[in-house]
């Protein structure tokens, strides 16, 4: 399988990137990891004219955290950096939890979070893990820099609201105003498959009360899934066996599972809510609480 | 394969634009004018001669595919030629010394983990550059990090016990 011919382009700066992408006009596409683009130009489910591979531009390949504790994820930073982060280990439960679930070892050595976030695939696995966690990107243009919420960037299925010019320079996880915690689980038939069912929390507790919750569903939508119910009914309080059922609810209610090859609609509703209960009963301060 | 390589030759029609590359494999700076739209795995095959890197899926999934690209394992169905312009690729053909086999090649001969050997240049690629990152590997880990790499014959019990064989020979080698 080849791809249709293209113009390649290796720009070295920022910038350089934007203009060429703007010269493109709408029919130049950014080459990040490729993992998810190279496949597609190969079954020429996109022949752009042009390539803009944005791997040579210096000091994009970055994770990090601000002194107030915002994470920052630089636009070539790949899957298995952020597999391998002792800091997300340490400090961001959901994240770390998704990193290793990312297709498989290989394809995570090249694949990148902010390249998976402009992919907006409904089954990728990051987006809903940003959703959880209230992130947004940085995309810079011709004009400058805007944020883009994540649960605002994707506009259907393989779509997001970026114009053609627009490069995505990192995916940023702002500071948590309590104690992190929360989790990513996804049930996929092997290794490197999609998710049939992925499910991403994130909570901030205060005092023993959630003070802020997130809850990203994977692969059972058109689009991720945003369940802003459920992660609702965990707010103000403690959380509870019974709150916890309440989210659980919730969020199966938000998913819009079809029935394919990986399983019924209702066989994945279940799985969605199942999901929440164990995430939510991992949480360490939610021990025992739940039973 | 012919026909892949006729469709996208490595020596491309005049009309076309290509890219002069100069690529470092198995430790040789090899040169190639080449259409953008060519593989590395197809390069590496069809331009270098270089048939121990396979293709099987052609898709991403197989991971027959994977050579070393600055020491990190890859899929060369996915990558572009032109983007290992000034890197290193390391193929099979380059694990072996003038005289003796890699000590992943000599495990997997020892303890039979191979079986046809369609995907066994991808496994001991993948296997030598997790050995570096973590030489006393668990099985529960070697089987982690191979979980790339299909196989259709072994059931991977040998491949795992041929890498942990490496591990150890490797941390003996260390140890000398
Ligand atoms: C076998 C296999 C299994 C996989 N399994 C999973 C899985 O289980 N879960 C999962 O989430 N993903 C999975 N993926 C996809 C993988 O995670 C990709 O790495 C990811 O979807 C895209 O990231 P990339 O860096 O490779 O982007 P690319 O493939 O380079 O690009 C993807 C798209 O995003 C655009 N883009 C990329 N970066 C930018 C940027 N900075 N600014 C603007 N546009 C940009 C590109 O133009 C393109 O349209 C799998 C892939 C394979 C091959
Ligand atoms: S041929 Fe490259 S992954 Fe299968
Ligand atoms: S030995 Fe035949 S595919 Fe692995």
């Amino acid at each position: 399988m080849y791809p249709s011919r293209f113009r390649y382009e290796a720009p070295r700066s920022v910038e350089e990137a934007i203009a060429l992408l703007h010269q493109g006009g709408g029919e130049a596409k950014v080459l990040a990891g490729g993992q998810s683009l190279v496949p597609m130009l190969k079954l020429r489910f996109a022949s752009p004219e042009m390539l803009v591979d944005i791997n040579n531009l210096p000091g994009l390949d970055y994770l990090r955290v601000d002194a107030d504790g915002t994470i920052r994820i630089g636009a070539l930073c790949r899957h298995a950096d952020l597999e391998k982060s002792t800091l997300l280990a340490a400090h961001q439960p959901t994240m770390a939890a998704a990193a290793p679930l990312v297709a498989d070892p290989i394809v995570r050595n090249r694949g990148t979070l902010v390249g998976s976030l402009c992919h907006a695939d409904p089954q990728g696995d990051w987006a809903s893990v940003m959703i959880a966690l209230g992130g947004h990107i940085v995309a810079q243009g011709p004009k400058g820099r805007r944020k883009i919420a994540v649960a605002d960037l994707m506009k259907g299925p393989f779509q997001t609201v970026l114009a053609y010019d627009e490069l995505a320079i990192e995916a940023v996880v702002p500071a948590p105003k309590g104690v992190a915690g929360g989790g990513y689980l996804k049930l996929e038939r092997r290794v490197g498959d999609f998710a049939t069912v992925g499910v991403a929390i994130a909570i901030e507790t205060s005092a023993g009360s959630v003070i802020r919750a997130g809850i990203g569903l994977t692969g059972v939508g058109g689009s991720t899934i945003n369940a802003v119910d459920a992660a609702g009914a965990l707010l103000g309080g403690p959380l509870t066996a019974d709150t916890i059922a309440r989210a659980s609810e919730l969020a199966a209610q938000a998913a819009q599972p079809r029935s394919d090859h990986r399983g019924s609609a209702t066989y994945k509703r279940h799985i969605v809510s199942t999901f929440v209960t164990r995430i939510l009963t991992s949480v360490p301060d939610s021990k025992g609480k739940a039973a | 394969m012919s026909s892949l390589f006729a469709e996208v030759p490595p020596e491309p029609a005049s009309d076309v634009p290509v890219r002069r590359v100069t690529i470092n494999v198995n430790g040789e700076a090899r040169t190639a004018v080449i259409e953008p739209r060519l593989l590395l795995a197809h390069l590496l095959r069809q331009g270098f001669g270089l048939t121990g890197t396979h293709t099987g899926c052609d898709t991403t999934n197989c991971g027959v595919c994977t050579v070393l690209f600055d020491g990190t394992p890859i899929k060369s169905c996915t990558m572009l030629a032109v983007q290992a312009d000034g890197h290193n690729i390391l193929t099979v053909e380059g694990l072996a010394g003038a005289s003796e086999l890699h000590p992943v090649q000599e495990a997997f001969k020892d303890e039979h983990g191979l079986q046809c050997g369609f995907c066994t240049p991808g496994m001991m690629l993948t296997a030598k550059a997790f050995l570096e990152t973590n030489p006393d590997p668990t099985e529960d880990e070697v089987r982690w990090a191979l979980s790339g790499n299909l196989c259709r014959c072994t059931g991977y019990q040998n491949i795992v016990k041929s890498v942990l064989a490496a591990a150890e020979k490797l941390r003996g080698q260390a140890g000398n």
